[in-house]
């Protein structure tokens, strides 16, 4: 059968000069163009002459495979295998610098749920504009609207604004909106992680249902094992912007699992924007590892955070107090929280003018997921430097260590921990 | 509805016709957008539509004391009061748009890096909504025109389009500029409103002009000039309507909406990975 969506030989390559400054101010280029016009002409000139190579960077390189009509494809990879970028390919939100995606009907890309809600707006309102977005005709909507507010379960709000939703409320009716798109292809990216866990069900049979009975092909990103596991035939690893493995989810799961070789090493500090430090103190850089000094973690692993940090002070800083906030990227709960104010071993509270303080703690036992770090640096208890989302590494169960047949749900979830059942 | 569609996504040509049949392909997304600006805005404040009135309503009133009053002004041998809104009414119709469309990539980052669309349905959509709030202003000059006893000539209707066409182009064309030096250059909001501002003494709104004399022609390199001038000629009769004026003006800018469509288009191949 003819492959409904072809990828041959697709590469995107960013800048890396784009990707770390956020935004630059036309303020600094143009003070840095008079200050030295000729180091500007001469950094000029190589970009012009594409000698200035060190910049550029490939998030996916030569990235080809196929998807038949009716399938439901899983895509799996670590942070930074290039998951995101290849969605947003196919979902044509960024071009590929080479190659050909070749798509046979109409496609919904869902890769966040309520794309362009208004908290304004009602219900009524949003599920229009929300839908217009998506790709929908206004017909199409209207002949669908009694069915989306069902599945949602809103019909009592639905002439409210969301702003006065419930976190829940407003999840569901921004997911019936996307899980009625009449479009042939739905290309997803995690969002089945939110909700309660009776609407996910909802939403997974849903989704079963169109793949099965509406013959919708599917694509779907997640970090969720289970999930992939569950829904999906066939599995795409992917790794470090190419295509490790195709085939058969057991397959690729378990290679996956197995596959300990794309493990790196932690080796510097990532630096930290040190404008926004309000006061003399200020971290500089952070670093993130287990206790082996890689990026990626086992669930039992230990988290080892090295924190450099820096003053204007001559002498040593006093009524030091360090905290550390781990959070969840899927559920956005705070799960772990280190405060050098809580053990009997910490550092004083007399710390040099600069240095690096480490923190280390025990078996994490976190969900498979990414984990995000704040870093918070308190003086005499007042807030001298925070950086929201400092680090971030990422965890991946393994079923030996724990005794487990099955991934546990991590959109439940966040924290597992070894543990049996049997009869008394 | 299988296989009615084929998608081919590849690096991005610079320009092309196809680009300009998708818009139109997605004209009720365009709908939508701005019928979404519109409800927002007069949801947000109180005293809803009224408020696309009573903002060059004051600012009229203000001038008029200030200026006309206080400052006699010359206003080409008509009432101060509805030269200056003839003036003020292009003007905020063109300034307004102009300070939306250069903050339309920003404002709307949430949904730009998540769903595809043709992006230049975004300025498409403010000055659609600029375009209501002018309509609903225009209902004070009628007012004003009854009250002080002004006909139109029938000319002047007819040209009026054309003018709007003329300021829509402006607004847009200078805001697609804006906008792509906006995602990269996130200073640029800032020094925007000082420009509009500076924009507004070197166009003829408060002033005839005629105020420079001999040198009045440097002003008619700002399109907004032909505009209003054209604008006051055909709606008040202050002076002959200057049809190469009109055209200086059409023809400037058609360059203008040419380099920022430009513009966009380059930036828009990145500006997803960046904002």
């Amino acid at each position: 059968m003819k492959p409904i969506i072809q990828v041959t030989g697709i590469g995107k390559k960013y800048n890396i000069k784009h990707q770390q400054g956020g935004y630059v101010a036309l303020r600094d280029v143009l003070s840095n163009v008079f200050r030295n016009p000729f180091s500007f002409l001469k950094s000029k000139a190589k970009e012009l002459t594409g000698l200035d190579k060190k910049e550029e960077f490939w998030a996916l390189q030569d990235v080809n495979f196929s998807v038949s009509k009716g399938e439901m494809v899983g895509i799996i990879g670590r942070n930074g295998a290039g998951k995101s970028t290849l969605l947003k390919i196919l979902s044509q939100i960024t071009p590929p610098t080479t190659g050909e995606i070749r798509i046979d009907g109409t496609v919904g890309s869902l890769l966040e749920v309520g794309t362009g809600f208004h908290p304004e707006l009602t219900g009524r309102e949003n599920i229009f504009l929300n839908g217009a977005i998506l790709g929908m005709k206004k017909q199409e909507i209207i002949r669908k609207f009694d069915e989306i507010v069902k599945f949602a379960n809103v019909e009592k709000f639905i002439d409210t604004p969301v702003k006065y939703y419930s976190s829940g409320m407003y999840v569901r009716l921004a997911f019936s909106v996307a899980a009625h798109m009449e479009t042939d292809i739905l290309i997803i990216d995690e969002v089945l992680a939110v909700g309660d866990a009776e609407f996910q069900k909802k939403c997974l049979g849903k989704l079963e249902d169109i793949t099965k009975k509406e013959g919708k092909t599917i694509l779907f990103v997640s970090h969720n094992m289970a999930l992939i596991k569950q829904l999906c035939k066939k599995t795409i690893l992917l790794s470090k912007g190419a295509v490790k493995m195709v085939g058969p989810t057991d397959d690729v799961l378990a290679f996956y699992a197995n596959d300990k070789n794309t493990t790196e090493e932690v080796q510097d500090f990532l630096p930290l924007d040190q404008a926004v430090s309000k006061s003399g103190v200020r971290f500089s850089g952070v670093k993130i590892s287990n206790q082996k000094g890689h990026s990626v973690f086992q669930s039992d692993d230990k988290l080892k955070i090295e924190l450099k940090y820096e003053s204007d002070l001559k002498e040593k800083i006093g009524e030091v107090r360090i905290v550390i906030t781990i959070i969840s990227e899927l559920s956005e709960q705070v799960v772990l929280r280190l405060d050098s104010d809580i053990p009997i071993q910490t550092i004083s509270e007399n710390i040099p003018a600069e240095g690096t303080v480490v923190c280390e703690t025990q078996h994490l036992n976190l969900a498979e997921g990414s984990y995000i770090a704040d870093i918070d640096f308190l003086i005499g208890g007042i807030s001298v430097h925070y950086v929201r989302g400092a680090g971030k590494f990422e965890v991946e169960t393994s079923l030996d260590a724990y005794h487990f047949k099955k991934y546990p749900d991590n959109t439940v979830c966040d924290n597992i921990i070894k543990y049996d059942f049997k009869l008394k | 509805m299988s296989n009615a569609k084929i998608t081919i996504i590849k690096p991005k040509k610079l320009f092309s016709f196809a680009d300009l049949k998708e818009v139109w392909d997605y004209r009720e997304l365009l709908y939508f957008f701005t019928w979404r600006d519109l409800k927002v805005r007069y949801k947000q404040t109180a005293i809803g539509a009224l408020w696309a009135v009573f903002q060059p309503l004051l600012t009229m009133v203000v001038f008029s004391l200030f200026f006309g009053q206080l400052l006699k002004v010359p206003s080409d041998g008509v009432p101060y009061p509805i030269f200056v809104y003839t003036g003020l009414l292009f003007w905020q119709f063109f300034s307004t748009a102009l300070a939306d469309t250069s903050n339309v990539l920003i404002v709307n980052q949430a949904i730009i890096t998540k769903v595809y669309f043709p992006r230049l349905l975004l300025p498409l959509s403010t000055v659609a909504t600029k375009f209501i709030d002018f309509l609903i202003a225009l209902i004070i000059l009628i007012f004003m025109m009854i009250y002080y006893g002004y006909t139109p000539h029938l000319v002047g209707l007819f040209i009026l389009p054309l003018l709007l066409l003329i300021t829509s182009m402006a607004s847009v064309g200078l805001g697609l500029f804006l906008a792509s030096i906006n995602v990269k250059y996130r200073d640029v909001r800032y020094i925007l409103p000082f420009f509009i501002q500076i924009l507004l003494f070197v166009t003829p709104v408060i002033y005839p002009a005629g105020i420079l004399g001999k040198y009045s022609w440097v002003l008619a390199l700002n399109p907004m000039m032909g505009v209003i001038q054209s604008a006051r000629a055909a709606l008040l009769g202050t002076t002959v309507l200057n049809w190469l004026l009109v055209s200086i003006s059409l023809l400037a800018t058609a360059c203008i909406l040419a380099v920022g469509i430009y513009t966009f288009k380059k930036t828009e191949r990145y500006f997803a990975d960046i904002i």
